[in-house]
């Protein structure tokens, strides 16, 4: 009753705040007319009755205490302070902008980072019980690991007590047919266990179950939301129907829900059991994804132990099939984000960094400003503006700033998050669940805000503390040392940012420079995929490859084509168990190369150089002894010193036909431009195709890349290439057309944007710096025009007011610099993993970040000390 | 003006106010010289606190004012009071009594 008494006041005052300021003003005038007329009555003068009510009533602040009463003043002084300061930083817009803007970059900056950042490696994955999935890989010796075998696990599935389900799954890019164009899918083949490892449920229908994935069964598939949208016009009775995959009829069995996100194959749209045929030796190859649900209480190490143990038995037992190897378990989570992780940290702490650097610019500006105000809240102080009415003022003029740099902060980190994404390297995991953090925006925000209060506030206190005449004096020095320091801080931070950018920018230089074993310019790719039950015979797959090459080789402007199982850089990664029969010098090896399977011109038309012996010609065919050609490093490895032609070589299964070496190329990156991963043998197309025995799969090549060498210079003939190819067969969908050099630049995407991050931070560090230096300097330089003036006068040079001023600045700088080039040298540490061929302390990388800051330093000191050097000496001494 | 004033004992003003305006309705200055009057000039009231508590005591509700225009054309409030009001008086009346009485018999009694 009470409350809502005093808030219907409270009300109809906020409704008419000028009729109530008057009444207030009204009724105190009645009481001092009455109290003088009282005076008067017992004989007073008007004059000495009036002065007498005055000094009783003491009506202003009586008046101010009536205006003040009650919970809805809040409301009407907070309006007040708003609308001044309002008109405050309208007044200023060079302050305002420059502070709204820092404020904006830097929680702008954090927060898009942190937006990205925070569901790869934070939130966990969008799975129940996410934690106790975890991913197995089998480790080589040189450090990279192999994907899992189909025999393993079996054996794990079998025998492992540490897990709960195990399931293995493998890529599958199936071309869907029916009324619609062909399409070509991304999907994934995988054991019936899968989808119970991720605790994923359909939304239509079933998943798969046991007796769907054995060898022989009938074909079954799962459709993705997005798919089951595009594709079927959603469907609600899908389940059940039919579709045409390769040019087989298979049975969807259902719908997983739209909320289902893969991490293991993120653009995977459709998934059919792996019906997976133990009876020709393929349980070997390592080229299964393995993941598993562990038991509940197991952690990824003991899972490890078991497995280990395990494996050691499984191979002591298989010892002719299985090499040495090391179990790895990752939490799945772990694993996915394993190649991102170091640097999306690092591109996190640069912007905590800026955000640093622009909470210090910040401050210094604000200090600055507040020396000019002193002498304002001086004499507001004296006119009666309490304490608390000044801070008031000045939190609610920070509070709005914080507000506008907030505002445009959320908008440069919705911008940025989008920017992030559309830049993002492939081989960025979980990039669908990035959107702008709110709990990130709200720390950036509360930060800035807080630094801002606590820095305006100073002046305030200290002007309502001090005498009144402190505020008329010229500023103090104190607040000047401490404006220095932060200059310093903020020069040291800008280095580290600049140094990490520079170390960067040279490992990508340095990366670019690597050889990749051939000539990139002018060569154009793309994926054939053959669909058909006609090409179940390899033969007559391989038949159409050659009539499509001849019809390629005719297209104006090429000068050779060829075709190749894998394309280098492309993300083709076909790699099999190499067998080297026992020589008299050497044992029996087995080694995992990447096998090519090539048409004769491949080397030419790439540009990869022989090195010894022959290449393939057209005699190499089938009916004509097996011959391979082997990369350099695979020579040297095996063969030493010695020649490498003439021995002989077995690829996959153990009870193939051996190949006679009969030349040696050079080495190609396969996977990437970083990696030294380039043991391979090349084999002839033709006389692959003629050793198949496969029903249609992991051996038989009918998915094949066309490489195309043009003339130089002459636009790419996508076009007439595909139509050159559909002559051949005008069925064949052929994708992934691209240039090998896009290939090549692609393929150093991760560290380029990570380049393009860091270079986008120490640009804006660089900015801030420069903008820092220049707002201690130029108030330095205000607060001294009557020293400066003196000088003058008294006779010194423009060199000399021009030196002062610059070795001021040059002196902070110098300081920051020494502090920023010690910082980096531990801090660039953290991202050696990152470096390639480039030292983390990179001497020219210093040097030049030192040149360049120094420069940066001496322009933004320029502009004050060209100010000072105009000052003239008569307007400053006449100004005091 | 031989007897020294003093202002209103710490927490009675309100009462007075309520006590004052029981009598009848009357303006500010009007409270303040009809305390001083029946007290015999014992209790002197500041101006500032006596405005500020009528208008606590008007948005609690025990009084209610009013504009009314004065002869010399100004506005006054003259303030009323209200049935909350008056049962106010009474239960601190009650109370101050009994202080009061309490006190007296505390300054009365000996060893």
């Amino acid at each position: 009753m009470a409350a809502w008494r005093q808030l219907a006041f409270g009300v109809r005052r906020l409704w008419r705040s000028a009729g109530a300021d008057r009444d207030a003003s009204d009724e105190v005038a009645h009481f001092l007319a009455e109290m003088a007329a009282a005076y008067e009555a017992r004989g007073l003068s008007p004059d000495a009755a009036r002065r007498a009510a005055h000094l009783d009533v003491a009506p202003a602040a009586t008046v101010e205490a009536l205006r003040a009463y009650g919970w809805e003043n809040v409301i009407v002084t907070a309006t007040r302070d708003l609308h001044f300061a309002m008109r405050r930083l309208r007044a200023e817009p060079a302050f305002t902008i420059v502070v709204a803007l820092t404020l904006a970059v830097g929680i702008g900056a954090t927060t898009a980072i942190f937006s990205a950042v925070n569901p790869i490696l934070f939130a966990s994955l969008p799975y129940p019980n996410a934690n106790r999935i975890a991913s197995i890989v089998e480790g080589r010796a040189d450090g990279g690991q192999n994907g899992g075998t189909f025999a393993f696990f079996r054996e794990l599935a079998e025998r492992s007590r540490t897990l709960e389900t195990i399931a293995v799954a493998r890529l599958w890019q199936p071309t869907l047919s029916g009324a619609a164009e062909p399409e070509r899918l991304d999907g994934q083949r995988v054991s019936a266990s899968y989808f119970a490892v991720l605790g994923v449920a359909p939304a239509i229908g079933r998943t798969f179950t046991a007796s769907d994935d054995r060898a022989g069964a009938p074909p079954l598939v799962l459709l993705s939301d997005a798919l089951w949208r595009r594709r079927f016009n959603a469907d609600p009775a899908i389940a059940g129907r039919t579709i045409t995959l390769d040019d087989q009829i298979s049975t969807v069995v259902g719908v997983l829900p739209a909320s289902f996100e893969n991490v293991l194959a993120p653009a995977a749209e459709i998934w059919m059991p792996l019906q997976y045929d133990m009876s020709e030796g393929r349980a070997w190859g390592h080229h299964l994804r393995t993941v598993a649900r562990l038991q509940r209480g197991a952690t990824a190490r003991s899972a490890e132990d078991e497995i280990n143990a395990l494996g050691l038995a499984f191979i002591a037992r298989h010892r002719d099939a299985y090499g040495p190897t090391k179990f790895v378990v990752r939490r799945l989570q772990d694993e996915v984000t394993r190649s991102v992780r170091p640097a999306l940290l690092l591109v996190l702490a640069a912007a905590g960094v800026v955000l640093m650097i622009a909470c210090v610019n910040v401050t210094n500006v604000l200090l600055a400003r507040g020396v000019h105000r002193r002498a304002e809240f001086a004499l507001r102080a004296a006119l009666g503006a309490g304490r608390g009415r000044l801070v008031r003022q000045l939190v609610t003029e920070s509070l709005l700033l914080a507000a506008i740099g907030g505002a445009a902060g959320l908008a440069v980190a919705a911008g940025g998050v989008r920017l992030l994404v559309a830049l993002s390297p492939p081989e960025l995991p979980r990039i669908h669940a990035i959107g702008v953090d709110i709990v990130a925006f709200v720390f950036g925000g509360a930060l800035a805000t807080a630094v801002a209060i606590a820095v305006a506030i100073v002046p305030a206190l200290q002007a309502a503390r001090s005498d009144l005449q402190y505020g008329w004096r010229r500023g103090g020095g104190g607040h000047h040392r401490t404006r220095a320091t932060l200059v310093v801080a903020e020069v040291a931070l800008a280095i580290v940012l600049l140094v990490t950018a520079g170390l960067l920018l040279r490992s990508l230089d340095r990366l670019f420079a690597i050889d990749a074993g051939f000539r990139a310019p002018g060569v154009l790719t793309m994926q054939v995929q053959l669909v058909g039950r006609k090409f179940s015979q390899p033969r007559v797959a391989y038949q159409f490859f050659e009539d499509a090459l001849d019809a390629v080789r005719q297209v104006p402007g090429v000068t050779s084509a060829a075709f190749t199982s894998q394309l280098p850089l492309s993300g083709d990664r076909d790699e099999y168990g190499a067998h080297f029969e026992a020589t008299p010098e050497r044992q029996a090896e087995s080694v995992s190369v990447f096998r090519y399977a090539v048409s004769p011109g491949y080397f030419e038309t790439l540009g990869i150089r022989l090195h010894d012996g022959r290449s393939f010609d057209d005699h190499d065919r089938a009916g004509t002894p097996l011959v391979a050609v082997i990369s350099e490093s695979l020579a040297r490895h095996r063969f030493g010193s010695d020649s490498a032609l003439g021995h002989r070589v077995r690829i996959g299964p153990f009870d193939t036909a051996p190949y006679t070496i009969v030349g040696v190329v050079k080495d190609v990156k396969q996977v990437s431009l970083a990696l030294n991963d380039a043991d391979a043998v090349y084999v002839p197309a033709s006389a692959a195709a003629a050793t198949i025995r496969s029903r249609d799969g992991e051996f038989g090549d009918t998915v094949m890349s066309l490489v195309v060498r043009t003339r130089d210079d002459a636009p790419a003939p996508a076009a007439a290439v595909r139509q050159a190819i559909w002559s051949a067969d005008k069925d064949q969908p052929v994708v992934r057309v691209a240039r090998l050099s896009d290939l090549v630049a692609a393929s150093a995407s991760a560290r380029r944007f990570a380049l393009l991050l860091f270079e986008a931070f120490a640009l804006a560090a660089l900015a801030l710096a420069a903008a820092g230096i220049y707002g201690v300097l130029a108030g330095s330089v205000a607060e001294r025009t009557h020293e400066i003036g003196v000088r003058a006068a008294l006779g010194a040079s423009r060199a000399d007011i021009l030196t002062l001023v610059v070795r001021q600045a040059m002196t902070l700088a110098g300081v920051g610099v020494a502090v920023g080039l010690a910082a980096a040298s531990v801090s660039t540490r953290a991202i050696t993993a990152m470096l390639f061929e480039v030292s983390a302390l990179d001497p020219i990388t210093y040097a030049g970040v030192v040149v360049l800051l120094t420069a940066v330093a001496a322009m933004a000191s320029g502009v004050p000390a060209w100010r000072a050097v105009r000052v003239d000496p008569a307007t400053t001494l006449r100004a005091e | 003006m031989a007897e020294p004033t003093t202002d209103v004992i710490q927490g009675t003003l309100d009462m007075l106010i309520l006590k004052t305006l029981s009598l009848e309705p009357m303006h500010g200055f009007g409270i303040a010289r009809r305390i001083e009057q029946i007290s015999r000039g014992v209790f002197k009231v500041n101006p500032g606190s006596l405005l500020t508590a009528l208008q606590r005591l008007e948005r609690g509700g025990w009084l209610e004012g009013e504009w009314r225009e004065t002869p010399n054309a100004r506005r006054a409030r003259v303030y009323r009071l209200t049935r909350r009001g008056r049962k106010r008086l009474d239960t601190e009346t009650e109370h101050w009594s009994r202080r009061v009485s309490a006190i007296a018999r505390l300054l009365r009694a000996d060893g």
